[in-house]
């Protein structure tokens, strides 16, 4: 007789934590075939707003960090899914319906473009930030900062290759995240908060948030305590994309817009990544004797 | 600073004291400093006013002469031309004082008679002040004796430099001893001090030795005088009133030719330390060539027309 | 003897302008009648009328556009850089040329004072153009590609008119766009001169369009359908009305807004220098400064001797005639603002705060505020929170590092700060901690073409200036 397997319950990822929904409410996810795979936690406005206070505590503390640290951070998270490989590939596949080989080619994606981001943590600065000559005694320079607390749609179809390469470009200069998984497709984004508990990435960090992105993204869309958004988990939804950017404006957020259809994940991604959510910083001092 | 100066005497206790002291006071950003005087260079100086600025700064002048080739000719002249700057026009004032060396103090005083003009005499082994300090305190007794009613001395900018404050301290003390009735200004030769922060320093140095006068330059080193330079040490001056009450006064010297450069001092006096300190008893300007640029500029308003170096004499 | 050396006026000659009682539309390279009403465009000074200055319609502003358009598609985008950077040091070279005129405007527009428009906003917009007309034909290093956007609507503010017209003309322009600008309302004089300096420069037609009116012109260039690129500078309500207005839209944005920088002086800064910067970052332009330094955090230890030299500094501001060389504080720009800083000044009364001016006498005609501080103010006062947008300085005390930062901070802007000590060390600690575009250490209020300007958070997005001030105006400038 088979052994009955001991079923993982998922949870939200919030401050370090794994919180059920503050809610209590869950909602049925289903394999790329319609079958039966977990409840998951379906986050209210609630977690949502507690996933932005655990961001803003863990901020101070990661944009301080220096870019090396942040870098050994994020290349130990891709050490660490290479070594649970297996797991993301069987959830990949569980979810988006790929072929094994497949799946372990978006998982390999998913892992490389970590390490792609992860070097990217000491470099950007010297990209994008310079020197001004200014035409006076002043020493003038121009750097990038994280732009804080960023509010990120993961993409709805590409479900780990996608929120990957939502949520490094974020983190890896400093911002904190608030995530929200694919709705149909979100074990493994929780596979991936359980991994970046265990890669020395500080609570708070990275909140995942599992379910309805229609239902919490006005939330944090009109947050004040969110300084910018990323829609791109609404690609394609103009209606609601509008509303959210009229909502973001009550405090400025930066606004990545939504797509007209979700990218293709397996392009190298650009600079913009990244550049969409830093600020630059001018500094002048004077210079004299 | 007027709220954090100790018991001046305190200061001076020791070595120690001193140098915290001068180094506790606050710093001088040399970009905002140059700015801000600058800034003040900017004042457009019209009609009533230019005309008082103009008699003003005549009247500010120590009409200088520091030559190896003086001769007493040369030294009577000059002090013919520091009572009659200009002998087209009676209503022209004098100058506040000429300044000589020591061993013309007595010609000096001889031509300017009842004149009311001070002869000023620099000493201590001017310009370099590299000498014993009784070569020094001799240098000035010298000077005192022929009827210097000022004395311009130098500080040692080689003790200065090496943060031997309190020699410095002790030496300005020593010589304003020597000076009895005169007035003592102290020479820092702030082309050599260099940065604005030991200008700062020195000129608390000074006025916490007893000089009555603080002055830049002795117009050997470049740069002399600057507008920077000369609204470090009236910050000084202001800020030495408020914390004891007592005021000293200002003496640019060298590099001040043009009547606008005058001016721009004379607005700078006026606004940085205030107008108690426009005044010859609070400030001078040691020059040469100055006096005729502003004797040029003073016809220039009774005449309406520019005049030319061929009306003003040359002495 | 108090007044021994009082200066006599020496104001600059006004006869170097030449103002036609009423001035149209710039559009297509002519100055053409509006199809709204019009406006009248006063000195605040002494509230004389300058001119009469046309309100564009919808009409109007779509006239605009589509000449904008037309010179985008037929000449501008297809012209090489090399080319356009020409026209662009043309420009500079015409606005040096004709520097004085166009500061005398400017004063007597705006009220500022000659010394400014004089020294400052007109050397520094020719800086402008001269630096971004370098730019042009050397795209293809800065790092956004060098494909233009198209259509640019840009509206500036009244507090530094044909400099904020600078800071968006020449980037857009050495990109390859063309600009429909409309400059404030009450400043909308040198913006009509610089049409007619784009005239003398040859410009192609179009390029170039500035459209004179108030809110309802605004609103028209920002919801134009065919303009691919909106770029405001003015407060951050209307900021966040045009981020509404966009949303769902391709158009990129540009906000420069408000700001409340604190200022901050620790025990051991360069005194007498810190007294000039809190001078200069919060009287220099009568305060109408986006990036003013309003909130003055010094240290509890020096408080009461800082305030003291900041009162005696103050009391030998000039406020007058903007005309004048001597004055250093001008006229308030307009009745409305003053009476919004005359509302902000009685909360601040209201809320306990201690209200200090030097004696000064105030013209009698115009519009006048002296200068002004507040001491005593906490965190929790509407002056120490609400942009005044005049000359009123409010005063808060901290006793650490992290007390000044964490106060420095709590503000929804982020546009500047400054940060005064002698050690180096701390320095560069505040300055990364302070969540603030620029921030001016042992200085303030400084520009520069080259050097990066705009704000975190409710201070807006993007930068103008610099390297970075040419993403605003490139395809592989989007974030």
């Amino acid at each position: 007789m088979a052994r009955i397997d001991v079923r993982k319950t998922y949870k939200l990822y919030i401050g370090g934590a794994f919180p059920r929904s503050e809610s209590g409410y869950s909602y049925v996810v289903n394999d790329a075939k319609g079958k039966f795979v977990a409840n998951a936690a379906l986050a209210s406005r609630k977690d949502a707003r507690d996933a932005v206070v655990a961001a803003r505590k863990a901020f101070g503390s990661w944009s301080g960090r220096t870019a090396y640290n942040r870098a050994q951070i994020l290349y130990r998270i891709a050490e660490v899914m290479e070594d649970r490989r297996p797991q993301f590939v069987a959830a990949v596949q569980q979810s988006e319906g790929l072929s094994s080989s497949r799946a372990g080619e978006v998982v390999d994606a998913s892992i490389d473009r970590l390490v792609w981001y992860a070097g990217w943590a000491d470099k950007l600065t010297q990209v994008v930030g310079n020197a001004n000559p200014v035409a006076g005694p002043f020493f003038n320079l121009t750097t990038p900062e994280p732009t804080g607390v960023v509010a990120v749609l993961a993409p709805q179809d590409s479900s780990l290759l996608g929120l990957v390469s939502v949520v490094a470009p974020v983190v890896v200069t400093g911002n904190t995240v608030v995530v929200v998984s694919s709705y149909e497709r979100p074990l493994p984004a929780v596979t991936l908060a359980e991994v970046l508990a265990t890669s020395d990435v500080p609570g708070g960090v990275v909140n995942v948030l599992t379910g309805d992105g229609a239902t919490i993204a006005p939330w944090l869309a009109a947050h004040m305590d969110v300084n910018a958004i990323d829609l791109v988990g609404v690609a394609g939804a103009t209606d609601l994309a509008t509303d959210l950017e009229v909502a973001a404006a009550d405090n400025l957020k930066r606004v990545r817009r939504a797509p007209a259809a979700e990218p293709d994940w397996a392009d190298e991604p650009g600079i913009d990544t990244m550049t969409a959510f830093v600020e630059l910083k001018t500094v002048w001092h004077p210079m004299g004797s | 600073m007027p709220t954090t100066v100790p018991d001046l005497s305190d200061v001076t206790r020791s070595e120690a004291s001193l140098r915290r002291f001068l180094h506790g006071l606050p710093g001088v950003d040399q970009v905002g400093a140059d700015a801000r005087a600058a800034s003040l260079g900017t004042r457009s100086i019209k009609t009533t006013a230019k005309a008082h600025a103009l008699d003003l700064a005549i009247r500010m002048v120590d009409l200088t002469t520091l030559e190896g080739a003086d001769t007493a000719g040369k030294v009577r002249a000059l002090a013919s031309k520091a009572k009659t700057p200009d002998p087209a026009d009676p209503t022209c004032p004098q100058v506040a004082a000429v300044c000589v060396y020591p061993d013309m103090v007595a010609t000096a005083k001889q031509t300017l008679g009842t004149s009311g003009i001070n002869v000023a005499a620099v000493a201590t082994a001017f310009p370099s002040g590299r000498a014993s300090l009784d070569i020094k305190l001799a240098d000035t007794r010298d000077a005192v004796e022929a009827g210097a009613d000022e004395i311009d001395m130098v500080i040692d900018r080689g003790a200065f430099l090496s943060g031997h404050y309190l020699q410095v301290f002790e030496e300005i003390i020593a010589v304003r001893e020597a000076c009895g009735e005169a007035h003592l200004k102290v020479i820092f030769e702030t082309g050599e001090l260099q940065t604005y922060d030991n200008v700062r320093r020195a000129s608390w140095l000074a006025m916490m030795a007893g000089g009555h006068f603080i002055k830049t330059s002795t117009g050997k080193v470049q740069p002399a005088a600057t507008l920077p330079v000369t609204m470090i040490m009236l910050e000084a001056v202001r800020d030495y009133r408020e914390a004891t009450g007592q005021m000293v006064g200002v003496k640019p010297a060298g590099g001040i030719r043009t009547a606008k450069d005058a001016i721009k001092y004379l607005v700078m006096v006026n606004e940085v330390a205030g107008p108690d300190w426009l005044d010859p008893d609070w400030f001078r300007f040691g020059a040469s060539t100055l006096l005729n640029e502003l004797l040029m500029q003073r016809t220039k308003m009774t005449t309406g027309r520019y005049s030319g170096p061929d009306y003003f004499t040359l002495d | 003897m108090s007044n021994v050396f009082e200066y006599a006026p020496a104001p600059e000659s006004r006869s170097i302008v030449d103002l036609k009682p009423s001035y149209g539309l710039f559009v297509n390279g002519e100055f053409v009648d509006g199809h709204g009403s019009s406006f009248k465009t006063i000195s605040p000074a002494t509230e004389e009328v300058l001119a009469e200055v046309a309100e564009a319609s919808d009409v109007d502003v779509d006239a605009a556009v589509k000449a904008a358009r037309r010179a985008y598609n037929r000449v501008w985008s297809r012209m090489p850089g090399s080319e356009r950077a020409k026209y662009l040091y043309r420009i500079a070279r015409i606005i040096q040329e004709r520097g004085r005129e166009l500061a005398v405007l400017e004063s007597l527009d705006n009220g500022k004072p000659i010394k400014e428009s004089r020294d400052v906003d007109v050397p520094v917009v020719a800086a402008h153009f001269f630096y971004y007309a370098g730019w042009a034909d050397k795209l293809e290093h800065a790092g956004y590609g060098t494909t233009p956007l198209g259509v640019a609507g840009q509206v500036i503010p009244w507090n530094f008119p044909l400099l904020m017209l600078a800071w968006k003309i020449a980037p857009a322009l050495a990109c390859g766009n063309t600009v429909v600008l409309k400059p404030a309302e009450t400043t909308p004089l040198t913006a009509l001169l610089f049409a007619e300096i784009c005239q003398q420069a040859d410009l192609p037609p179009g390029v170039v369009n500035i459209v004179t009116g108030a809110g309802p012109t605004g609103q028209a260039i920002v919801s134009h359908a065919d303009v691919d690129k909106v770029a405001f500078t003015g407060s951050t309500a209307v900021g966040k009305a045009i981020a509404r207005a966009v949303a769902g839209t391709q158009k990129r944005v540009t906000l420069e807004l408000g700001g409340k920088a604190a200022n901050i002086v620790f025990d051991d800064a360069p005194i007498d220098q810190a007294v000039e910067g809190i001078v200069n970052g919060i009287f220099f332009n009568q305060g109408h400064v986006c990036c003013a330094g309003s909130r003055l955090l010094v240290q509890e230890s020096i408080a009461d001797e800082l305030l003291a030299r900041l009162k005696r500094r103050m009391a030998t501001l000039r406020v007058g005639d903007p005309l004048d060389k001597n004055t250093d504080v001008g006229a308030i720009n307009s009745h409305r603002q003053l009476e919004r800083i005359r509302e902000l000044v009685d909360v601040g009364d209201a809320e306990g705060a201690e209200r200090w001016s030097p004696p000064c006498e105030l013209p009698e005609r115009g519009f006048w505020f002296p200068p002004t501080v507040f001491t005593g103010v906490s965190q929790a006062h509407r002056i120490a929170r609400e942009e005044i947008f005049g000359p009123v300085l409010s005063v808060l005390t901290f006793r650490t590092p992290s007390e000044a930062v964490e106060k420095a901070n709590n503000t929804p802007f982020g546009l500047s700060a400054g940060v005064w000590t002698e050690k180096g060390s701390r320095i560069l600690d505040v300055a990364g901690k302070l969540r603030a575009g620029v921030v001016w250490a042992n200085t303030f209020n400084k520009f520069d073409p080259t050097s990066p300007f705009g704000g975190y958070q409710e201070s807006g997005y993007g930068r103008e200036g610099g390297r970075q001030g040419l993403a605003a105006y490139l395809q592989g400038g989007e974030a």
